[in-house]
């Protein structure tokens, strides 16, 4: 399978893919390519040109004053196996070691998942989870709650590129975990949650709980967040909580293998397993 | 229209005219008649493609030819050395890890990379981090049986080589 042809042009600085992008009307931004390229072979996609920005300088993790700092063109498995990662925010690292498969970390990056936006990948529930902020080369910065808009829809505007990912670090007291149900061929999340969550003598002072796969952007379980603060951390106050992820999922998708009322069930399958998994390691 | 590449593969430097729209798992068959990579879905599920660029395992289905420009390839023609197989296609032969052997090469750089990262892997790994890899024979024990040889191979071939420097 080959895509329609287009006019390929490689940038060696942001600004210079900025004005490539703003030269070539219709241009898209390449980067890992493992969302881009299939898509124009399937030919879901034909864009007339595209700008490469793989060999930006955005290859990069840090971690200071609170923040985690990860370049948009880290790829899953350098996230997945990076130390300051796993010590700062450990729960995009073992999200990012979940990601496709080997092959598929190794050229995929954060920055393309995040502006492609399928609503089964791992990434958007994550970075939304975790309170992260998007940043770009024209200087605008987005949290992830708001980032992402629609089916394959970001707030992205024309021509702006992700240049950086930054989120809070979180140390001992505070546990996450990203816990996906993938579809058995694809490896995609039918269902995915993500949960942090701080406990303080053995009570919960603060929930994040984010579930995707089920609808066309992640969601926020707000009921089932408000419902467990204040609480112990018992397995039936988690049950409980997991029983309220539905409330919040509204027009979940279907397609032959999971039905929209399926997907919603393995949501709160998903939440309950992740909390569970995220107050142990809050520990 | 057309792109200049320049990629070292197996060790041999080549420089070609490419269509953008190239990708390198056709550029190495079609362009460099090396059809040892072979391309199974096409859709960057099945690892048949699977090469190293700049020592990373990776899908040549889903990269394009030009976003390879100026790294470092091997294929699984640039395996074996003075006709020596490679611990693992060796341990291919050994526990026939191959019933058609379409996967075959896909297979032998996707182990040879992930034994190169997890040098002890224990199978349950080994079978893990074969998840990009599809056997359409479905004859997976005898290629998780060769990458547990080789991965014990290639321990031994290090534990060699580190006593001849001593």
């Amino acid at each position: 399978m080959y895509p329609a042809p287009f006019e390929y042009y490689r940038a060696e600085t942001a600004q210079e893919a900025t004005e490539l992008l703003s030269k070539h009307v219709g241009a898209k931004i390449l980067a890992g390519g493992h969302s881009l390229v299939p898509a124009m072979k399937y030919r879901v996609a034909a864009p007339s040109a595209l700008v490469d920005i793989g060999r930006l300088n955005l290859n990069y993790i840090t971690a200071a004053e609170g923040v985690l700092k990860i370049g948009a063109l880290s790829t899953h498995a350098t996230v997945a196996s990076s130390d300051v990662v796993k010590h700062n925010c450990a729960i995009i690292a073992q999200g990012a070691a979940g990601i496709g498969d080997q092959m598929v970390r190794n050229r995929g990056t954060i920055g393309g998942s995040l502006a492609h936006s399928d609503p089964q990948a791992d990434y958007p529930t994550l970075v939304t989870c975790v309170g992260a902020t998007i940043k770009t080369s024209s200087g605008k910065s987005y949290n992830a709650d708001t980032f992402f808009k629609d089916m394959l829809t970001t707030a992205l505007e024309e021509n702006d590129i992700i240049t950086e990912i930054t989120m809070p670090v979180y140390g001992s007291g505070t546990g996450g975990f990203y816990y996906k149900i993938p579809h058995p061929a694809s490896g995609y999340a039918v269902a995915g949650a993500a949960a942090l969550v701080t406990v303080e003598a053995g009570i919960c002072k603060r929930v994040s709980l984010v579930v995707g796969g089920a609808t066309v952007n992640p969601v926020r379980a707000v009921e089932a967040e408000a419902y467990l603060v204040g609480k112990a951390p018992t397995s039936e106050n988690i049950k409980a909580a997991a029983a309220m992820v539905a409330q919040v999922i509204k027009n979940p998708m279907g397609d032959g293998y999971a039905s929209g009322a399926y997907r919603t069930h393995l949501a709160g399958v998903a939440s309950e397993r992740t909390l569970v998994e995220a107050v142990h390691r809050a520990a | 229209m057309g792109q200049w590449v320049s990629i070292t593969v197996n060790g041999k430097n080549y420089t070609r005219e490419v269509e953008p729209r190239t990708l390198l798992a056709s550029f190495l068959r079609e362009d460099l008649g090396l059809t040892g990579t072979n391309i199974g879905c096409d859709s960057s599920q099945c690892g048949a493609c699977t090469i190293h660029m700049d020592g990373m395992a990776v899908k040549s289905c889903t990269v394009l030819a030009v976003q390879a420009h100026g790294t470092v390839i091997t294929t699984i023609e640039g395996m074996a050395v003075n006709g020596k197989l490679h611990p693992v296609q060796q341990a291919f032969w050994d526990q026939h890890g191959l019933q058609c052997g379409f996967c075959t090469p896909g297979m032998i750089m996707s182990i040879s990379y992930m034994l190169a990262q997890h040098p002890n892997a224990s199978e349950l790994e080994i079978r893990h981090q074969l998840e990009g890899n599809i056997c359409r024979c479905t004859g997976y024990q005898n290629i998780v049986k060769a990458a547990m040889q080789a991965r014990d191979e290639l321990h031994h071939e290090h534990h060699q080589h580190m006593q001849e420097q001593h």
